[in-house]
């Protein structure tokens, strides 16, 4: 009787750990489809005018979300280009550098813990400290001087950035061949030679994925932004304006949605991060998985 | 030769050591802001930490004072919860990818849990908005649990069957030779043998939504009572950061520092944990 049930037992287990497997493979599909369903009505009121229409204007349910999508682009790559720097330096002193040793191991641990800083204490941090500097700057541009919008977000999202995009590259970077560095060396190359003309060319598409996923983490960070971006439906007219992202008009609007088409419109909004991030991460994981063999 | 020009021997040892002061110069400055905002958290949280702040509920809009219990205790539920739901799930899933290693289908299990990492989590909140809150008509702490644990998963998943490689194949094969069925092997064997990995991994997870709030918007949403049931929306302590934040209030301002200060201080000790974890318990043999 024993024996039987553990026969039984072991059965049903391997059936769980196929069935959780199989789940969790097509959690994303069936994320697709629950977001595609839920924004039909959306999708066939709005049509594809959405994309570049220039007016967000629910109470006459007339959507349009090019300033979103465009304020989410300059947003995400201007704190891509502020960060790119320094994450390669640091990438740079962790991977190629110092790769061992306690003071680096250190320096490592520290870089981690900006990711240890919540999204929304970066907001209240930079609401706070970088806001008002922002806007003496903007003063003396002689700009509208509120203080938040597209150019501190996009400097708070670039230290947001930094810890996850330096393990990335430090991961590809530490992966060059000894052989390919030191035939450089033998020929006389110095130190910056080699990372220039050897270390990065040769791990250029791991470093590009690197980056890559990085950009599909700004694309979709939410509340440091929505405290920081200004949350202004209107085309930015600089990159001081204040704009509004995708993420953001979700987590201030959604709640707030009275109307079918309303909230359906915003799922529309979150349909689309979706499909973009998830092309984004598929691509920058199969170049890193084929980059690490 | 003049002496600046870049291909001379002497040109392009200066220019060696320009590149190499770029990258310290580059990379303390990493540093640099890693301190100056931890610093500004410290100054601006520290004086805001006081009973009130552990013992009482928010006070009603233009009385100063009051704390964030309610948030305290939302929190809690929400994270406990969400635990319990990722780990069975996350282990299970994490064993599979272990054990069927070079099949087409943990291939493709493996790439979806390191896309579904980078899932932007107000997604995750707007779908399991659709999935339970409009079904049942009421935002509620468990559903805010449901989104988190979608974002605990990966790294849970992860880190087991990174784990579990790590065992060598002799001590499944033993426990297998003595009869054992693959079931008691695995739970006897395997998963004592990895639980510092494994640990590490749940650990991993609870600090990734420790601090989030965009799931919790449209799920867990808010509420400045004290709440111990979880079919009611409650709020946390993020949450609680983000409304205060955005508010006019100086005060409000302050027990948002303070809320701050708690939060960074409960992960900074999660991450030391699972260095710790992952120093001393790492799977060796």
């Amino acid at each position: 009787m024993k024996s039987r049930w553990r026969v039984l037992e072991n059965k049903i287990f391997v059936k769980w750990l196929s069935i959780i497997a199989i789940v969790t493979m097509i959690l994303l599909l069936i994320f697709f489809i629950t977001l595609l369903v839920s924004s039909w009505p959306a999708i066939k009121a709005n049509g594809f005018g959405i994309l570049w229409r220039k007016t967000w204007d629910p109470v006459h349910n007339n959507y349009g979300m090019l300033p979103f999508l465009v304020g989410t682009l300059i947003t995400s790559f201007l704190a891509l280009l502020i960060s790119a720097p320094f994450s390669i330096a640091a990438a740079l002193f962790l991977g190629e550098y110092y790769p061992k040793g306690a003071i680096p191991n250190i320096f490592r641990n520290v870089i981690e813990l900006l990711a240890a800083i919540p999204s929304v204490v970066y907001g209240f941090w930079g609401l706070y400290t970088l806001a008002p500097l922002v806007s003496k700057l903007e003063l003396k541009m002689n700009l509208p001087a509120p203080g938040v919008g597209i150019f501190t977000a996009s400097i708070v999202l670039s230290i947001m950035l930094i810890p996850y995009s330096v393990s990335l590259i430090r991961q590809v970077i530490s992966m060059t061949p000894v052989s390919l560095k030191e035939a450089a060396y033998a020929l006389g190359s110095t130190r910056a030679e080699v990372i220039t003309k050897v270390i990065i060319p040769s791990n250029i598409s791991g470093i590009s994925a690197g980056f890559l996923l990085s950009l599909g983490r700004a694309l979709g960070e939410t509340m440091a932004i929505t405290i920081l971006i200004g949350n202004s439906p209107e085309m930015p007219h600089n990159i001081f304006s204040p704009s509004y992202t995708m993420a953001s008009v979700i987590a201030n609007e959604f709640t707030e949605a009275v109307g079918d088409v309303y909230l359906s419109t915003l799922i529309e909004v979150g349909l689309l991060l979706f499909v973009v991030t998830t092309i984004i991460n598929l691509i920058g994981r199969i170049i890193i998985k084929k980059v690490s063999y | 030769m003049t002496p600046f020009d870049i291909h001379s021997l002497r040109g392009r040892r200066i220019k060696d050591r320009i590149f190499t002061s770029m990258v310290w110069v580059l990379t303390f400055s990493c540093l640099a802001v890693v301190f100056i905002i931890l610093f500004y958290l410290f100054k601006m949280g520290l004086g805001s930490l006081n009973w009130a702040l552990f013992s009482q509920g928010p006070k009603p809009v233009g009385e100063t004072g009051g704390g964030i219990l309610n948030a305290i205790v939302g929190s809690l539920i929400v994270v406990v919860l969400a635990t319990i739901i990722a780990i069975p799930i996350g282990i299970s899933a994490g064993i599979y990818l272990a054990e069927n290693r070079g099949r087409k289908l943990s291939d493709w299990v493996a790439l979806a849990v390191d896309v579904l990492q980078g899932i932007p989590s107000i997604v995750i909140g707007v779908v399991i908005y659709i999935w339970i809150v409009k079904p049942t008509g009421k935002f509620s702490a468990y559903s805010g649990s449901i989104a988190l644990a979608i974002m605990m998963l990966p790294p849970i998943i992860k880190n087991t069957e990174e784990t579990l490689i790590l065992i060598p194949t002799t001590l499944k094969e033993a426990s297998l030779a003595l009869g054992a069925s693959y079931f008691r092997t695995t739970m006897k064997i395997l998963l004592p043998a990895g639980i510092g990995g494994i640990f590490s991994g749940c650990i991993i997870g609870v600090a990734r939504i420790a601090g989030e709030v965009a799931p919790l918007l449209f799920t867990a949403f808010g509420n400045p009572e004290l709440i111990f049931d979880p079919r009611k929306p409650v709020d946390t302590i993020p949450k609680v950061i983000f409304t205060y934040a955005s508010s006019p209030y100086d005060d409000w301002h302050r027990i948002a520092w303070g809320g701050s200060l708690i939060l960074v201080l409960f992960i900074i000790l999660l991450n030391t944990i699972i260095k710790i974890f992952e120093s001393r318990w790492k799977v060796q043999f």
